[in-house]
C-alpha cells in the first residue's frame, strides 16, 4: 500500500482509486489556473485568482467565526450543565447570526478624549493579522492560498501582529482598565511567543523544513506527535499552553479578565468594532489550533497504524479536509475545556510559568530533539 | 466574671461611674471625659480583657446624644455595655476609641453620618452613607418632608 | 520651585487611581472601591458605600415589630431567614415568651438551610471572581434545590419572611422533611464535586494560599466574625458561645482554621456546609409535635428597656439592638451587620497585593452590599 501512495503523489494516474484523485485539490486548482490563463493575460489571471481567494477566505472566515462562537457557547453550556442557545433555529444554530445582526446594528459609541484614529484602527489591525494568517494554512492537499517555504514562520509572525492592535486599543480608549489590560496583554504575548516558537522549532528540527506542505507530507507515515517520542509530546503540551495564552483565552485571559478589569482592552468598544475583537479572538483560536493540527497531528493526513492495511485503507477513504477540520476542532475543544474548568492565573504567576518553567523545559526539549534527530532514533 | 463581679470590678476602677444592671448585660454610664481611659483600661486589664467591640451605636435620647458601646471579652466571654452622653446637640463630641478597637473606625463614621456625633482623634471622620448636604437622619428632630411620609 | 518638586513623594506621584464599581462584576453589588495602584500592586483601597442606603434603622422607628421583620429580609438577603430570626428572638426575649420546641427546631433547620444556600452562592461567585465561570452554574444549580424547599414551605424563595414574633408564619409543608432529607442525600454526593472543580485545582491554590492574611489579633480588633473571622482562628460562632433556638441541644463543631488567608476562609465555608448538613440531619427526624406559633397580642409592645440579640448569619455575627420606650414602635433599632464590619478590614489585608488578589480577597470576605448600606 505504502509505495503506491508515494507514487500517487508525484503523478495522479487512473490506476489509483477515484477518491484519491477527487481528494487531491491541486488538480482542481491547476485546472482553474490553466483555464483562466486561456482567457486572460498572466497579470489579470493573478488578480482574478487573488480576488477569488480573498472572497473565499473572507467567506470561510465569517463562517468559521460564527460556527466557533456557536460551538463555544454549546461546549460551555455542556460543561456548565446548561442547554446553551436553543431558540433561534434548530438547536439554536442561527443564534450567532442573530447576534451578528445585533452587533451590526448597535451604536458605535464615540469616546470622549480617546485617540480617535488609533481607537478606530485597533480592531482592524487585530482582524487583519488573523486574516493574513489564514492564507498560509493548508486545509487539504493542494488547498491553501499560498505555500510559502517559511510557512510556519509566516503564520507565527503575522498572527503575533495582533498584539499591536490590542495595545493600541488599550492605549487609545482613554480608560484605565483598558490600559491595564493592554499592558498585561503586551507582557503576556511577548513572553509566550517564545514558547510557541520554540515548541514549533522542536518539530521543525524533526521535519527539516518550515514549509507547511512539506511538514504535512513528512507525516504521511506517522504524525509527529507519535514520531518524535517524548520530546514531541512535551512540545505539543507546551504549544497548547502557550498558544492558549497567546490567544488571550482562559485561564490566561488576563487582558480581558472580566472579574478584575471589566472587559480589559475592549471595554470601550461597542457594536461592530467590538465584534471585530470578538471574531478575531475566535479566529486566532482557530489558527492556533490548525497550526497544532498541522504541525503535531499530521494536518490533513489520515490516521494510519503501521501495517494494518485494511484499517489504513478505510482511513484513506475519509476526505483530508474532514481530517483536518476534525483535528483542528479537537484542539479547539481542548482549549475550550481549559477555559471553562480552570480559574484564571495572576499576572506574576503567568510570567513565572513562562520564564521559569516553560522556557527552560522548551530549551532542553529542543536539544533532546536535535540529539534524537542526529542519532536517527525517531521513527 | 458574672454580672455582679463585673459591677464590683468596674466600681473598683472608678467610684463615680453609674452602674446599672440591665436585663441582659451590665450597663456602665461614663462621662465623655473618662470614656477613653476607661475603654483602654477595660481592654488592657488582665482581669477584664474586653478585646472585642461588637457593637457601637449612636443614640438620640431626646435631649441628649449618646453612644453605646457593647464590649465582649473573647477570653472570659463576659459582656459590658458602656454608655456615654452629652447634652450638646450643636457640637456633640466624644473621644474616638478607634485606636483601641480598630472596628470602631467604621462604626464611628456611621454614627457621625447618621447622628452627627463627632469623634476626636478619629483618623478619617467623613460621612459614610450620605451626601454632605444631608442632615442627620437618626436624630429625633430630623425633618424631611419629601422622603419621610408620616401617617 | 525646585524645593516643591523635591517634596512630592515619588510613590504618590506614581499612584494610578481606578474606580472599582459601583458597577463592577466583582464587587457583587453597588460597592465602590477607589483603588490606588502602583502598576498592578494595590496601595490603598477606600470603600465608598451608601449607594443603596435605605435608612432601615430610621424606618424601623416608625413601624411595628412584626413589620420590622420584613425589612430585615432586605439587609443580608442571603441570610434572610436568620435576620428575621434575630428580630423575633429579641422580641420574644423582651416579652419573656416561652417558645415551644417545635418552633425552635423548625427555625434551626431553616437557618441552616439558609446558611448552606448562602455558602453555595458564595462559592459560585467566588469561583467566578477567580475566573472559573463554571463554578457559578454548579453553585446555583444546587442552591435552586434549597430555594424550592423554601418556596414550598414559606411561599417565598429568597426573601422568605417566614418568622413572626412568637413562632413562624405557617406550619411546615407535609413534604418538607422528605425533601430536606433528599437534598442532604443529594448534596452529600455533590459537595465533593465542588472540591474537584475548585478546591483541588493547582491554579486555585496558587491564587488563594497566603493571599490576604488576617492575623487573629487583627480579626478580633477589627471585629471580624463569621467564616472570615473563623478562618483566622477567631472563635466567634454565636451558635456555640451564646446558643439560641435549638443549637444548645445538638452537637456540632465550630469550624476553625488558623492561617487566615483566602484559602482558609474558603475552606472554612466549605466545611461549614458539611457541618450544617450534620445539624440538619440531627434535627430533621426529631421535629416535635406542637403549635407552630404562640398566640401573641395583636399589638406587640415591648416593655421599656434595651434588648440585644446576637445570631450567627452566614457572614458573621448579626446584632439587633432594640431600645424600647414601651410603645408599639421601637425607640431606636441598631443592626450590627456583619458585612459592614467585615468591609472595614478590606483595606488592611489587601495592601501590597495585586489587583487579581484584590478580587480574590473581596470574594473571600463574601460581602453582601445591602447589608453594609442598610
Amino acid at each position: 500500500m505504502l509505495p503506491d501512495i508515494v507514487a500517487l503523489n508525484t503523478s495522479p494516474s487512473l490506476s489509483v482509486p477515484w477518491w484519491k484523485v477527487v481528494y487531491d485539490f491541486s488538480s482542481l486548482t491547476e485546472w482553474i489556473d490553466a483555464s483562466l490563463h486561456n482567457y486572460m493575460s498572466p497579470f489579470w489571471t493573478s488578480i482574478t485568482e487573488m480576488l477569488i481567494i480573498g472572497v473565499l477566505i473572507l467567506l470561510f472566515y465569517a463562517v468559521i467565526g460564527l460556527f466557533l462562537v456557536y460551538a463555544e457557547r454549546k461546549v460551555c453550556a455542556f460543561m456548565q450543565n446548561r442547554l446553551g442557545p436553543n431558540r433561534v433555529g434548530p438547536f439554536g444554530i442561527f443564534q450567532t447570526i442573530a447576534d451578528l445582526f445585533k452587533l451590526l446594528f448597535k451604536e458605535l459609541i464615540p469616546i470622549k478624549n480617546a485617540d480617535g484614529f488609533l481607537f478606530n484602527l485597533a480592531p482592524f489591525i487585530v482582524i487583519i493579522a488573523s486574516f493574513m494568517a489564514i492564507a498560509a494554512i493548508p486545509f487539504a492537499k493542494g488547498l491553501h492560498a499560498i505555500d510559502l517555504n517559511i510557512g510556519v514562520l509566516y503564520v507565527m509572525a503575522v498572527s503575533a501582529m495582533g498584539v499591536i492592535g490590542v495595545l493600541l486599543a488599550g492605549w487609545s480608549s482613554n480608560n484605565k482598565y483598558s490600559l491595564i489590560g493592554a499592558m498585561r496583554s503586551g507582557a503576556q504575548i511577548v513572553s509566550y511567543e517564545l514558547s510557541v516558537g520554540l515548541s514549533i522549532i522542536t518539530i521543525i528540527i524533526l521535519a527539516g523544513s518550515m514549509q507547511l506542505s512539506v511538514i504535512v507530507e513528512a507525516q504521511r507515515d506517522g504524525w509527529f506527535i507519535f514520531k518524535g517520542h517524548i520530546p514531541a509530546f512535551i512540545a505539543f503540551i507546551v504549544f497548547l499552553i502557550s498558544s492558549t495564552a497567546e490567544t488571550n483565552r482562559g485561564p490566561f485571559d488576563l487582558a480581558e479578565a472580566e472579574s478584575e478589569l471589566t472587559a480589559g482592552y475592549h471595554t470601550e468598544y461597542s457594536g461592530i468594532k467590538f465584534a471585530f475583537f470578538f471574531l478575531a479572538e475566535y479566529i486566532n483560536m482557530f489558527i492556533v489550533a490548525s497550526i497544532a493540527a498541522t504541525v503535531f497531528l499530521g494536518g490533513w493526513m489520515p490516521f494510519h497504524v503501521g501495517h494494518w492495511e485494511g484499517f489504513n485503507y478505510i482511513m484513506d477513504f475519509i476526505p483530508p479536509f474532514i481530517w483536518y477540520i476534525g483535528k483542528t476542532f479537537f484542539v479547539i475543544f481542548l482549549m475550550m475545556w481549559f477555559k471553562w474548568t480552570f480559574p484564571r492565573l495572576r499576572i506574576d504567576q503567568l510570567l513565572t510559568l513562562e520564564w521559569k518553567y516553560l522556557l527552560p523545559i522548551n530549551l532542553v526539549n529542543v536539544l533532546i530533539m536535535a540529539f534524537i534527530v542526529l542519532m536517527g532514533w525517531h521513527f | 466574671m458574672d454580672k455582679i463581679q463585673l459591677g464590683e470590678y468596674i466600681k473598683s476602677i472608678d467610684q463615680d461611674l453609674g452602674i446599672k444592671e440591665g436585663n441582659q448585660y451590665i450597663e456602665v454610664t461614663v462621662p465623655p471625659s473618662k470614656l477613653h481611659s476607661l475603654a483602654k483600661q477595660l481592654r488592657d486589664d488582665k482581669e477584664a480583657q474586653f478585646d472585642f467591640l461588637f457593637c457601637l451605636s449612636g443614640v438620640d435620647w431626646g435631649q441628649d446624644l449618646g453612644v453605646v458601646y457593647h464590649l465582649r471579652s473573647t477570653i472570659y466571654e463576659h459582656v459590658v455595655v458602656i454608655k456615654t452622653r452629652t447634652s450638646d446637640r450643636e457640637y456633640p463630641q466624644f473621644d474616638s476609641v478607634s485606636d483601641i478597637w480598630k472596628t470602631a473606625d467604621f462604626h464611628e463614621r456611621e454614627a457621625f453620618d447618621l447622628l452627627g456625633i463627632r469623634f476626636t482623634n478619629h483618623p478619617d471622620l467623613r460621612r459614610l452613607f450620605l451626601d454632605s448636604s444631608w442632615g442627620f437622619p437618626l436624630r429625633k428632630d430630623y425633618v424631611d418632608d419629601i422622603n419621610i411620609v408620616t401617617k | 520651585m525646585e524645593e516643591k518638586e523635591k517634596n512630592i513623594n515619588p510613590d504618590e506621584q506614581q499612584e494610578y487611581v481606578i474606580n472599582m464599581g459601583p458597577q463592577h462584576p466583582s464587587t457583587h453589588g453597588v460597592l465602590r472601591l477607589v483603588v490606588s495602584l502602583k502598576g498592578e500592586i494595590v496601595k490603598n483601597i477606600e470603600p465608598h458605600i451608601g449607594y443603596i442606603h435605605r435608612g432601615i434603622e430610621k424606618m424601623c422607628e416608625s413601624i411595628t415589630y412584626p413589620q420590622i421583620i420584613h425589612l430585615t429580609d432586605r439587609m443580608d438577603y442571603l441570610s434572610a431567614h436568620i435576620n428575621n430570626e434575630a428580630v423575633c428572638l429579641n422580641v420574644e426575649k423582651a416579652l419573656e415568651i416561652d417558645i415551644p420546641d417545635r418552633i425552635k427546631v423548625i427555625r434551626t433547620i431553616m437557618s441552616e438551610l439558609t446558611r448552606i444556600q448562602s455558602h453555595q452562592l458564595w462559592w459560585a461567585s467566588f469561583g467566578m471572581d477567580l475566573g472559573g465561570l463554571t463554578c457559578f452554574f454548579y453553585g446555583l444549580r444546587d442552591r435552586e434545590k434549597i430555594l424550592d424547599i423554601f418556596e414550598e414551605t414559606c411561599g417565598g424563595r429568597m426573601l422568605v419572611s417566614y418568622n413572626c414574633p412568637g413562632g413562624v408564619m405557617y406550619d411546615i409543608h407535609p413534604n418538607f422533611q422528605k425533601r430536606v432529607k433528599d437534598f442532604i442525600k443529594y448534596f452529600r454526593k455533590i459537595l465533593p464535586e465542588y472540591d474537584q472543580l475548585l478546591s483541588g485545582n493547582v491554579i486555585f491554590h496558587e491564587r488563594s494560599k497566603g493571599i490576604g492574611k488576617l492575623s487573629l489579633e487583627d480579626a478580633i480588633s477589627y471585629g471580624i466574625t463569621g467564616p472570615t473571622g473563623r478562618g483566622s482562628g477567631f472563635s466567634c460562632d454565636v451558635r456555640k458561645h451564646e446558643p439560641y433556638s435549638a443549637y444548645d441541644r445538638i452537637t456540632f463543631k465550630e469550624i476553625l482554621h488558623t492561617e487566615g488567608d483566602t484559602y482558609c476562609r474558603y475552606i472554612t465555608r466549605i466545611d461549614e456546609m458539611w457541618e450544617s448538613m450534620n445539624i440538619i440531619e440531627q434535627l430533621i427526624d426529631n421535629i416535635p409535635e406542637g403549635p407552630f406559633a404562640v398566640k401573641m397580642k395583636p399589638i406587640i409592645k415591648l416593655p421599656e428597656g434595651e434588648y440585644y440579640q446576637r445570631v450567627e448569619t452566614a457572614r458573621g455575627e448579626l446584632g439587633v439592638y432594640i431600645i424600647s420606650d414601651g410603645n408599639k414602635n421601637p425607640y431606636r433599632v441598631k443592626f450590627r451587620s456583619p458585612n459592614f464590619v467585615n468591609l472595614s478590614v478590606f483595606n488592611h489585608i489587601t495592601k501590597g497585593f495585586k489587583i487579581a488578589d484584590l478580587v480574590a480577597i473581596g470574594g473571600s470576605l463574601d460581602l453582601v452590599i445591602p447589608d453594609i448600606d442598610r
